[in-house]
């Protein structure tokens, strides 16, 4: 284990035991904060009960679909724009300016026209992740080097098969980075809309349980919430990182 | 061996481009490659060197004339029994050593066992056995172009194209690489066009080499060298290989400069 | 010109400009907005034209300007403080390798996960409030810009620091020639990443649990389903975050260029 990786875990382990000490000798109140060994117990007696199921599925089913429709989406535009160069010029800025704006004012738009249901909020996961999907389909095209299609022509192979057997993998791990991205942005998405005003999932229950006071609740689910995120978006990053050394890239 | 095997006749080539004067890169050329021969073009930066082999490759258009490989004239792609080297590092970073070199013969599906052998012997004539399970990534520089020479030479093509091939390596590496590739070339029997802007490189390997002027590269004279079939890297401390060297650097010196003149003035542009 | 080239028929001028794309471009959002309103009718989707008007009676109201102040104001405090810390943090992270080393992968974290979440704690420790506001925008923000400065600082070439030290140039002259220059446009660029992400965050707040602001406003709409509130705010939010975001790209593109 590198030192830096060590040393990361020993500060980490230090400030979850600083909170957890704070919190039980009273420095935090119970009315802030519970203590990060009662968020545990707290979050293993909810799964047990089964009460949450529910809203785990409801979700991550949320989820799926948006991240689902944003890597379609994202490649497709991503090929097309790439394919068309006067598109490109136009569609570049946008690209660019894409994630300065604030996703989530389109919210309530979307509740007046599509219903107080989950729409809305797939929508918005949508949306989050379908720009992330395009720019990376877009550096991945790019950075096919013209030597490999001019290696493909030597051994005159058709259109298809440049595609399948050269651009394609070339591309592979700026259009994996893409999906990691799609993944964590469609999950700010739903979590995010669910929290601001749905009728149910996990975000729901952590605006419910906070408006309820219930603060054993409330921790056990962000606590829930923010391990599941971490370890999808972790391991897929440390996918990416075997991909890329093997390509000799970073 | 005087047999003709690539023939070039007016081949032209002219860049159209927007909103400026077309670009006259190359040409006319005419030129007869010998079957079994090892030539080499050189030629100041910018002269259309890279134009040309991709003409001679069928990997771009002429403007005018044509190639004709085998009597066949060239049109749009690349032949069969065309191999082609480039400078750029063109090894398929998500295969390992091994399946680069049998991509090609994969594709034309030769079967299992075979390719296996050819891959066998490919992988030991470039020196690669060790790293058959490597990724390029994890080669260096030379080793990879090595790569790329093996996965051309296993479809054991009768022309083989090499653009500047060696232009990223250290010198000495060069001068080994030019042994291997002096080697291949007796085994193989494959006539060999090199383009390299390196002197010693293309008066060390060829048989013939062809100094082009600057932009619109034509061909100012063709050298031949009288080296004999068995050579190898040890004549460039003849005086022989001295004389040859020198010769074409004073063919080449007024050209570099006039290139080196165009360049100044496209970028003041 | 040659002669040759002049001949060719060429399309005019106009038609081949980028003013001519983004203009179909417009033209294209603007039908899709009118087809939408048709297909959907008044209750879903004010007209392009509506929410212009609409968006000019809030600009002239009075009730307007309190809710926008608050989300400026909170915005802008907010900015300030996940500018300054930010670059401060950064800097160190970027100059002590191990401290960067070691805190790295844990912001990378932070940036990608649902930070709404976080949000009720935030209003656990500060309360509802402009303060609430500020740390949740903040918390947002601070994150790209640490990242952006520490690899800024990270890379500055060693052979201009050497070069520097040949020159005998040290302390502030070797800050304000050398260090300032050459890490400016990759921290530019994280101040721009910040400044939207601050944004996102003061709003969400404002969504969330608040009594004021435009991202209350908004959510107070729903509930009256009032759209033509909805459409002119997103609207106006949209434009504000966009107009501000091209002319930050501008000055980034042209810090990057000369880099």
């Amino acid at each position: 284990m590198k030192p830096a990786t060590r040393l990361r875990i020993v500060v980490l382990v230090a400030a979850v035991a600083a909170v957890e000490l704070s919190c039980r000798s009273g420095v935090i109140g119970a009315f802030t904060m519970i203590a990060p060994s009662q968020m545990v117990v707290s979050l293993w007696e909810l799964l047990a009960s089964g009460r949450l199921h529910n809203d785990i599925a409801r979700t991550l089913t949320a989820v799926c679909i948006a991240f689902g429709g944003a890597v379609t989406v994202g490649a497709l535009s991503g090929a097309v724009i790439h394919a068309l160069p006067r598109l490109r010029r136009t569609a570049d800025p946008l690209l660019a300016a894409y994630y300065s704006v604030p996703v989530f004012v389109f919210y309530p738009m979307f509740i007046v026209m599509l219903g107080l249901n989950d729409r809305p909020k797939i929508m918005i996961g949508f949306l989050y992740a379908v720009a992330a999907m395009t720019i990376n389909t877009l550096n991945g095209l790019d950075r096919v080097s013209p030597v490999l299609l001019k290696t493909a022509r030597m051994f005159r192979m058709g259109w298809a098969s440049t595609t399948l057997s050269v651009v394609l993998p070339s591309a592979a791990p700026y259009l994996f980075t893409g999906v990691k991205l799609a993944i964590a942005y469609s999950f700010i998405g739903v979590v995010g809309s669910e929290f601001i005003l749905s009728t149910g999932g996990l975000g729901y229950q952590i605006g419910f349980a906070y408006h309820d006071f219930n603060n054993k609740t409330m921790y056990a689910l962000i606590l829930f919430i923010l391990g599941v995120v971490l370890i999808v978006n972790m391991s897929l990053h440390a996918w990416e990182k075997v991909l890329m050394a093997r390509r000799g890239l970073q | 061996m005087s047999e003709a095997h690539v023939v070039l006749d007016g081949v032209t080539r002219v860049f159209a481009r927007a909103a400026q004067e077309p670009l006259h890169a190359l040409g006319p050329i005419d030129l007869t490659l010998k079957r079994g021969e090892f030539f080499a073009v050189v030629g100041p930066s910018g002269c259309g060197k890279s134009t040309l082999l991709d003409a001679i490759a069928g990997l771009s258009v002429v403007t005018d004339g044509v190639v004709r490989i085998d009597g066949q004239a060239v049109a749009g792609s690349v032949p069969p029994g065309v191999g082609v080297v480039f400078q750029d590092d063109a090894s398929f970073p998500w295969l390992t050593v091994e399946d680069n070199i049998a991509f090609g013969l994969r594709r034309q599906g030769v079967d299992g066992a075979e390719v296996a052998r050819r891959v066998a012997d490919a992988l030991s004539l470039m020196g690669l056995t060790d790293f058959a399970r490597a990724y390029p990534a994890q080669l260096s520089g030379g080793m990879r172009q090595r790569v790329c020479i093996a996965r051309t030479l296993v479809l054991q093509p009768r022309l083989i194209l090499l653009d500047e091939p060696f232009g990223a390596l250290d010198q000495q590496t060069r001068l080994l690489m030019g042994d291997e590739l002096l080697n291949l070339w007796r085994k193989t029997g494959a006539t060999i066009l090199l383009i390299t802007h390196a002197l010693d490189e293309a008066a060390m390997l060829s048989d013939r080499v062809g100094v082009m002027s600057a932009r619109p590269g034509r061909f100012l004279e063709i050298v031949e060298t009288r080296w004999p079939r068995d050579r190898d890297s040890t004549i460039v401390s003849s005086p022989e290989f001295g004389a040859a060297a020198s010769r074409l650097w004073t063919l080449l010196r007024a050209e570099s400069l006039k290139a080196m003149q165009h360049q100044a003035r496209a970028q003041t542009v | 010109m040659s002669a040759l080239e002049a001949q060719r028929p060429r399309a005019p001028s106009w038609l081949a400009g980028r003013g001519f794309d983004t203009a179909v471009f417009a033209a294209l959002v603007l039908l899709l907005w009118q087809g939408a309103h048709l297909w959907g009718g008044e209750v879903a989707m004010t007209t392009p034209l509506g929410t212009l008007l609409f968006t000019a009676k809030t600009l002239a109201s009075a009730e307007f300007w309190p809710h926008a102040y608050a989300t400026l104001s909170a915005f802008l405090i907010a900015l300030v403080i996940a500018a300054s810390s930010g670059i401060l943090i950064g800097a160190v992270l970027g100059f002590h390798r191990l401290s960067g080393e070691v805190a790295e992968p844990v912001l990378v974290a932070i940036y990608s996960i649902p930070k709404v979440t976080l949000y009720p704690i935030i209003l656990l420790f500060f309360g509802i409030g402009i303060a609430a506001e500020v740390a949740f925008g903040a918390l947002h923000g601070i994150i790209p810009v640490i990242l952006f400065t520490m690899n800024a600082v990270r890379n500055i070439k060693p052979v201009y620091i050497k070069s520097a030290r040949v020159m005998r140039v040290s302390g502030w002259p070797l800050f304000r020639t050398v260090l300032l220059p050459a890490t400016l446009p990759e921290v530019f660029t994280g101040l721009r990443v910040g400044f939207s992400l601050t944004l996102i965050g003061t709003l969400l707040s404002e969504m969330f649990g608040s009594k004021r602001g435009i991202g209350f406003v908004l959510m107070q709409a729903i509930g009256l389903h009032n759209m033509d509130v909805i459409m002119s705010l997103t609207f106006l939010l949209v434009a504000f975050a966009g107009s501000v975001n091209v002319l930050l790209l501008a000055i980034d593109h042209r810090l990057h260029r000369r880099a």
